[in-house]
């Protein structure tokens, strides 16, 4: 996640401080990726070097000096909104990475693998859908933006849970088929060699 | 949980057909479901879940171990009173072919009451108040055919729970809809199970399962987890490492 590019959207609502745009990002994602405030500062600071923000003015009485958007930010600003989140560089996923290790690695029982992380993955779909009702009842209808910028970050974690359920499914009955009519040549692929991925996917 | 025992199942078997071709749909399956849980079922086709869902209502009958609903082991019913003991205490909602087409709401709903013996007002006036349950009553003299999916699920849940019946059973009801009306399905199973039934469901769909206490799951008719933190899991757990 681009800390850089959320902080200058909510900067380009209105100049801030620190402290405040902190809890504002945690309000609108319902604490779901807790800031810390170094990591605030560290990125208001690096923002300005860039010369995308600017100080509005000088310290208050508490000493917090807010921040606005120089041009160039609002440029940076509406490029963001503009373009796609890049899904190229795939975060290095653990669940994947164990689950092919798994497969390959002897002697591990891959289906209660799948069971396990399936069961856990469950129960973090219960929890966040008792979050889900709980915000539902509070805010029946014309729920406030804040609300809605919660529950549409719920829906994001409850689709990922659910597409990763439904990869292990998937994962389950592929290994459910392979066990009964096992590939041939698949314990022939030479170890050593370099084309070891297109050797496991060669029928 | 707290609430009272409406379901139990205590090492349930059940194979269909004989010799060389029977196969083995379940197989030791023990579990209860109380008043005011939502248990749901999840496993591969042919795992088991509708052969689970029958046998816990008493439409099929177990090959091995014993079923009891609100306390009665239906084993022990003759043909007539385990009819009754169905109609008084189960509802069942499928995915779909839930409502006699011929039948307004209100009448479906008040269906199972009537064939019971109670007097047709009464039972219509329980029916009335199971469709307000469900946030239904404006459609009580409608015909199925003339109400969204989601609608007659929702009519569908109301005859399932209507007077004293308070389980229900449900198989993939939410299979036929789009995601946002399966889920006001879901949200209504949930709230009648909050409001004291007992439900059982089978769903195939994770977030659907995920309105549920305790989601179980079948491969080969066996269960072989539970998001459940009992003591059954761990005792899967151990047994799977060892
Ligand atoms: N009446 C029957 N006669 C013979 N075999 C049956 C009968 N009903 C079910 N079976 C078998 O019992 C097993 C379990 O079936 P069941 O319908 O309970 O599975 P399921 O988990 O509901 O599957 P699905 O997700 O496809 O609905 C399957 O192997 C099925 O073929
Ligand atoms: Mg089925």
């Amino acid at each position: 996640m681009s800390v850089k590019s959320a902080l200058l959207a909510l900067l380009a609502q209105e100049p801030t401080y620190g402290a405040r745009l902190r809890a504002e990002f945690e309000a609108r994602t319902g604490g779901t990726w807790p800031l810390n405030v170094g990591q605030v500062y560290t990125t208001v600071a690096r923002l300005e070097r860039d010369g995308l923000v600017k100080a509005a003015g000088a310290a208050d009485e508490e000493g917090r000096i807010s921040y606005r958007l120089t041009e160039a930010g609002r440029r940076e600003v509406a490029q963001w909104w503009l373009s796609p989140v890049d899904r190229d560089s795939a975060p290095r996923d653990e669940l994947a990475i164990k689950l092919a290790l798994a497969v390959t690695v002897p002697g591990v029982d891959v289906r209660q693998v799948v069971q396990t992380q399936r069961t856990a993955t469950l129960r973090h779909l219960q929890d966040l859908t008792r979050l889900k009702k709980h915000a539902g009842d509070q805010a029946p209808d014309g729920a406030g933006g804040a609300d809605i910028a919660w529950l549409l970050v719920l829906e994001n974690l409850i689709f990922s849970a659910e597409a990763e359920v439904r990869w292990l499914d998937h994962v389950e009955a592929m290994l459910a088929r392979e066990a009964s009519e096992p590939r041939r040549h698949r314990m022939d692929v030479p170890v050593a060699s370099d084309d070891i991925t297109l050797g496991r996917t060669a029928r | 949980m707290s609430g009272e025992l409406i379901l139990r199942l205590d090492d349930v078997s059940r194979v269909h057909g004989e010799g060389a071709t029977a196969v083995r749909a379940l197989a030791g399956v023990t579990m209860d479901v109380h008043a005011g849980e939502l248990v749901a079922v999840m496993g591969p086709s042919g795992s088991g879940k509708s052969t689970l869902l029958n046998v816990a209502g008493g439409l099929d009958a177990p090959t091995g171990g014993r079923v009891f609903i609100a306390g009665w082991c239906i084993g022990d019913l003759k043909g007539d009173a385990l009819a009754r003991l169905r109609r008084r205490r189960v509802g069942f909602v499928f995915q779909d072919l839930n409502l006699i087409p011929s039948l307004t709401a209100i009448e479906n709903v008040a269906l199972p009451l009537e064939l019971d013996g109670r007097r047709v007002r009464e039972a219509r006036r329980m029916a009335r108040a199971a469709l307000q349950l469900v946030s239904v009553p404006e459609l009580a003299d409608r015909f199925p055919d003339k109400m969204s999916g989601g609608q007659q699920q929702r009519v569908a849940i109301a005859r399932a729970l209507v007077g004293d019946r308070r389980l229900v059973l449900a198989d993939e009801p939410t299979g036929a809809l789009d995601s946002h009306t399966g889920e006001e399905v879901l949200r209504v199973l949930r709230e009648r199970c909050d409001a004291g039934a007992a439900g059982l469901l089978v769903t195939h769909e994770a977030r659907h399962a995920a309105w549920a206490d305790r989601v179980i799951f079948l491969r080969d008719g066996v269960i072989v987890d539970s998001t459940g933190t009992s003591a059954v899991a761990e005792t899967l757990l151990g047994a799977a490492v060892v």
